[in-house]
């Protein structure tokens, strides 16, 4: 039964103002700008745009500037301010293997066409904190070297020729495609619907089913095919035009994991594998990703399903943090009224367990009295 | 609903091709620079507005795989123009983003272009310029990207 409680109008108020306060901070050091945000902490920016499921620098740093830095909070933010919006369509596919690449590496093949582009990256730091960004010296400018190879093809589209590697599978041309922002989740879902989820996904999350398939939970075997960063272009079809027009460029990643390759009776051993896309320079979830959308593969590829990370309603039901969180969550708010219902409860049944224990005793103490004593005073007891 | 795709035309048309182009260069342009670009055509031609300057989203689409069956990847802000010119001219703009402002100015140079007689000052004042810099942006990026590839050598053992 809910019962509707009034109060905490005032409280809620003063709150709030107090938490601007303190979300702005010392007000002698001067305030972040949204530029700041989303162009020194652009990897926060595009987690959020990720896991918000809107690709929009200027809204997601604002919604970061808003929740404190709190990117779960933010994402929560980006999401309800997108359900204002009218939705005007669906892009085409964007095409990754005309990315402008900023980044480019690959763990399978030393020598690709294209090569191996290291570009903007955390790898290969000592990981020592840098004390002279501290006081955000002088920068040096990087370098240029000359451009000698302008085609990157994928590391994938390189196998494929020889059968090695399972290739795409080519879509109807018709074909449906799902969207869980218009229907809500039912199992089994598609791939389609898998890779949805997982783009928007918790990174944390994802990271761990990816963590949890290599310690041997779903045990995959991947290695990373390809990893890419860079701009592609959307382009949308306008109805009204009668073609496709080009809306600017996004930046994404695309992580090709390459797994083991047991084949089955209409499928010659090869390798198989799984897809990571993300908004941003998101890599550790690009490759999480790719590793749970290959795990989630199980029955297609005739593998027994056994872990968590081979779940599709056990993965897809807790990774959205919006969600998760919204549940989590709303146990701060007040259950007085339920907790009362709980509380008669356990009262009830307290008073019934001490009862019965009195009994019990009553009942045991009888019984050790009645085989102390001699079988006169029993009789007479009765 | 799942949304159907268009379906597949029967051969690529390349008529809308130049068209594309200019949509595509100021899409890229910042709204700002946009506006500057406009600026020799200043004061902005007079206009009726068809369709004022709205922003919506469009769900960006994805390939399983990178070349398979499309799935949806997430949305991205997109904010659509439609203007009419005194000579008739409908011109139209689907730029991403939230302003308004690059929304009526790509549509406005849309219309522009379509005129005949104003292609030619079109492409070259504010088409080619934006392509250009675009262009130099990329190159740099490239360029940027080209320094940090790896070199690999072998390393020789001493013995045998």
């Amino acid at each position: 039964m809910y019962v509707a409680v009034k109060g905490g109008e005032k409280a809620i108020r003063n709150a709030h103002r107090l938490m601007a306060t303190k979300r702005r901070g010392d007000r002698s050091v001067p305030g972040l700008t949204l530029d700041q945000i989303a162009g020194q902490l652009a990897i926060a920016v595009t987690r959020v745009m990720g896991e918000g499921s809107l690709y929009d620098e200027g809204l997601a740093a604002l919604a970061i500037k808003q929740a404190r830095g709190d990117l779960i909070e933010a994402v929560f933010l980006l999401r309800a301010y997108r359900t204002t919006l009218p939705r005007f369509g669906y892009s085409e596919p964007v095409d990754t293997g005309a990315m402008l690449v900023e980044r480019r590496i690959s763990a399978t093949f030393k020598d690709l066409p294209g090569g191996q582009l290291l570009g903007p990256t955390f790898d290969y730091t000592h990981r020592l904190l840098d004390f002279k960004l501290a006081a955000d010296g002088e920068l040096d400018t990087p370098l240029t070297a000359e451009v000698t190879e302008t085609a990157m093809p994928r590391v994938t589209d390189l196998l494929s020729g020889e059968g090695l590697i399972e290739e795409d599978v080519q879509p109807e041309e018709t074909a449906a495609v799902g969207d869980l922002t218009r229907e809500p989740l039912s199992f089994p879902a598609g791939r389609d619907l898998r890779l949805q989820n997982l783009a928007r996904g918790d990174e944390g999350f994802l990271l761990a089913l990816a963590y949890s398939t290599q310690r041997g939970y779903g045990r995959t075997h991947p290695f990373a095919g390809e990893i890419r960063y860079g701009a592609v272009e959307v382009e949308f079809f306008a109805e009204e035009l009668g073609f496709a027009v080009p809306l600017g460029r996004i930046n994404v990643t695309e992580c090709q994991m390459v797994n083991q390759f047991k084949g089955s009776a209409k499928v010659p051993p090869q390798f198989t594998r799984g897809y990571g896309l993300v908004f941003g320079q998101v890599e550790r979830k690009a490759m999480s990703m790719a590793m749970v959308d290959r795990s989630l593969r199980c029955e297609e590829l005739g593998e027994e399903r056994t872990a968590p990370a081979q779940d599709e309603e056990f993965v897809m039901s807790h990774s959205d943090n919006v969600q998760a969180t919204g549940f989590v969550e709303h146990l701060k708010l007040p259950h007085y009224v339920d907790f009362q219902a709980e509380l008669d409860l356990v009262r009830r049944m307290r008073g019934e367990w001490f009862d019965r224990q009195a009994a019990d005793q009553a009942a045991a103490s009888d019984a050790i009295g009645s085989g102390a004593t001699d079988t006169s005073e029993k009789e007479a007891a009765e | 609903m799942p949304h159907q795709a268009p379906p597949p035309s029967a051969s690529p048309d390349t008529s809308n091709e130049p068209r594309r182009r200019l949509m595509a260069a100021l899409a890229n342009a910042t709204p700002d620079r946009l506006a500057a670009a406009l600026a020799p055509f200043a004061p902005l031609p007079a206009h009726e507005m068809v369709r004022a300057p709205e922003t919506g989203l469009v769900m960006v689409r994805g390939r399983m795989g990178g070349t398979g069956a499309p799935f949806n990847l997430g949305e991205v802000t997109v904010t659509r123009c439609v203007v009419r010119l005194e000579n008739g001219v409908a011109g139209s703009s689907y730029v991403m983003g939230r302003s308004k402002q690059k929304a009526l100015h790509a549509a406005l140079v849309d219309a522009l272009w379509q005129n005949p007689a104003l292609t030619e000052a079109v492409e070259r004042e504010i088409i080619a310029p934006l392509a250009s810099e675009a262009e130099a942006a990329d190159a740099t990026v490239r360029a940027e990207t080209a320094a940090t590839k790896v070199d690999f050598f072998t390393m020789v053992r001493g013995d045998d």
